[in-house]
């Protein structure tokens, strides 16, 4: 099988909606095993190890993650957050069909709000993907806050 | 000015025994007044020399709620200057670190000033020839706190000119530094990238009790450390199998209450004090390969274990700073508001040690303390509720009385039962007396 541009778009805005509408069992099936799912503190972040970041986890803590949110004694989402992205349409950095890799970078706003709250942030989603058994999978994902290094409150859902 | 401005008496009444009145924590005249009194009187925490390494490095941050600039001068001591222009007011330096040579020079109109404060030049001089200039304020240039101390490495300020000295103010608490410090093989700290920044809407001082509180982990945590011993557990995995560290950093959260029991709290004069006096939820971390070879090489085998067997939880020293020795890691409370208090968290390298160690305090980091943590969420929401809670107008005092005794004397070094209250009652004996010791009271009016 042969990826497209298309196929490489349509994967980026799937996953964005199904972050959106809390399907997180088909999001976390994205992932391949040892990926990891990166948001730096710092602008322009080289290091995710040995400097702090806002998240740099792999799939056991993603599926924590998740699970939580739905868990009995989750109090911080008693009642619960809701996420939104609005995305632009994926740039498609490298396509090396021969190793199965692409790599797409994604400008995106993303809202969460709970109660009477909202915020808005803007980022870059950085996403490498392998095609693995004729299917595409997410290896990595960097996620760029425009204001990673600013104060914030809560931010209990995945940007 | 409200009813508790120079009224000590007042101040004295919001603190009885195992009981504190809500005020402490939500209304704005106290806040004011622990600006004034306590963050001014006591030496609070600034930064960390590797912070500002060369000459002309500066860092900008607060004290309570004065803005100041940390800064290495021509000398190559720190200094630590009010951020605030002596001409109109304007603030000498916004971003958050940067160089700035050897002087000053306000982005105004361009007067200078040496990287100790001193005045150096103002362009167009001859204006104030005959204008007495000298007999102003700002002449003197940009003023210095009242007091600068360097702890190994740690800044510390007092902004009263006069008061309590850096060693009596600290005393024995200093133990928990000395370990941090310690260590390093070459007894040195460097920071390790810019803190996290995470906004609290809530009073500073329900952040400060919480660093103590060891009966809520297994509570207010169960929805993070629990999911993830369950998950563990779902894997196949036992208690014993070894776990990945992330398992490692999470896991004793949900140590039953007798652990936390047995684990012990010790408290020092003048509201520090710190949990984990036995063991604590750092003790079972994994070892890290050619760490402890180079302790023994630096200290010799019987110190370097003494060091490594220390495991404190969290110390506090009153009123601003959190320390977690066995990781590095400092946590700053800048209060803003009487219901808003921003929380830096910062975590440090091991000079000459693994980097494997710094990678651990990173870990640690982002899964506890960042806004975007599970572990975060859990308490940030206890303290929101906290705060609004307290406006209800169906109870005023807060509870602070768990193994509470009528005889205890804050004066007093004491290792109690790792559930006391005692370091919150502690806190705020310091509270009292820091709030109240420079507070003239005011003339009965009538
Ligand atoms: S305000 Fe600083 S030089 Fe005028
Ligand atoms: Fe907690």
């Amino acid at each position: 099988m042969s990826v497209t541009r298309d196929d490489l778009i349509d994967f980026i805005y799937a996953e964005a909606r199904m972050l959106d509408e809390g399907r997180y069992d088909e999001w976390i099936d994205l992932w391949l095993p040892d990926g990891h799912y990166w948001m730096p503190l710092d602008y322009k972040q080289e290091d995710p190890l040995h400097v702090t970041s806002l998240l740099y986890e792999d799939i056991f803590m993603l599926k924590l993650r998740v699970e939580r949110l739905n868990g009995a004694r989750t109090f911080s989402q008693k009642p619960k957050s809701r996420g939104h992205h609005v995305i632009q349409r994926p740039f498609v950095d490298e396509m090396d069909d021969e190793a199965g890799r692409y790599v797409t970078n994604t400008s995106m706003h993303y809202v969460e709000t709970r109660l009477d709250e909202q915020q808005l942030l803007a980022l870059t989603a950085i996403h490498e993907l392998k095609l693995v058994d004729g299917r595409l999978r997410i290896a990595n994902k960097r996620v760029d806050l425009l204001n990673c290094d600013a104060a914030f409150g809560n931010i209990q859902l995945l940007p | 000015m409200g009813r508790y401005t120079d009224n000590p008496a007042a101040i004295a009444g919001l603190v009885r025994g195992g009981e504190v009145h809500r005020d402490t924590y939500i209304d704005p005249e106290i806040y004011k007044l622990e600006m004034k009194h306590l963050f001014a009187n006591a030496w609070v925490f600034v930064g960390h020399e590797s912070q500002t390494p060369g000459k002309g490095d500066y860092f900008t941050t607060q004290i309570g709620d004065q803005p100041v600039i940390q800064v290495r001068h021509t000398d190559g001591e720190i200094k630590v200057l009010y951020n605030r222009c002596p001409h109109k007011g304007t603030k000498i330096a916004i971003d958050r670190t940067g160089n700035t040579g050897k002087f000053f020079r306000c982005p105004y109109h361009a007067w200078s000033f040496k990287t100790d404060g001193c005045l150096l030049a103002i362009p167009l001089k001859k204006g104030y020839a005959d204008t007495d200039f000298d007999q102003s304020e700002a002449k003197a240039g940009m003023r210095a706190v009242g007091a600068v101390k360097n702890y190994r490495g740690f800044i510390f300020a007092r902004l009263a000119e006069e008061g309590i000295s850096f060693e009596e103010f600290f005393g024995n608490s200093l133990s928990s530094l000395d370990n941090m410090v310690e260590r390093s093989p070459a007894g040195k700290l460097e920071v390790a990238g810019p803190p996290l920044r995470y906004m609290h809407r809530c009073n500073w001082k329900m952040l400060v009790e919480n660093q103590t509180d060891t009966c809520h982990p297994m509570v207010a945590h169960e929805s993070s450390a629990g999911t993830a011993v369950q998950i563990w557990k779902d894997l196949g995995y036992t208690e014993d199998d070894p776990k990945p560290p992330a398992m490692e950093i999470i896991a004793p959260f949900m140590s039953p209450y007798e652990f936390f029991e047995n684990m012990g709290i010790r408290t020092w004069p003048n509201g520090h004090g710190h949990t984990g006096v036995t063991e604590s939820i750092h003790s079972k971390y994994s070892e890290i390969t050619g760490y402890m070879g180079s302790m023994i090489e630096a200290y010799g085998e019987e110190k370097a274990k003494a060091i490594l067997s220390e495991n404190r939880h969290n110390t506090v020293y009153f009123p601003n700073i959190m320390i977690k020795g066995p990781i590095q890691q400092l946590r700053v409370f800048i209060p803003l508001a009487a219901d808003k208090t921003l929380v830096e968290s910062y975590i440090y390298r091991l000079v000459d040690a693994p980097d494997e160690l710094v990678a651990r305090n990173a870990m640690y980091n982002r899964m506890i303390n960042a806004p975007t943590s599970i572990v975060g969420h859990d308490d940030l929401e206890m303290y929101e509720r906290a705060q609004e809670g307290l406006h209800s107008d169906g109870l005023e005092w807060v509870n602070v009385q768990r193994l509470y005794t009528e005889e205890e004397d804050y004066a007093e070094e004491r290792v109690e039962n790792g559930t006391t209250e005692r370091q919150m009652r502690n806190q705020f004996d310091a509270w009292v007396k820091f709030m109240t010791a420079d507070m003239t009271a005011k003339e009965a009016a009538e």
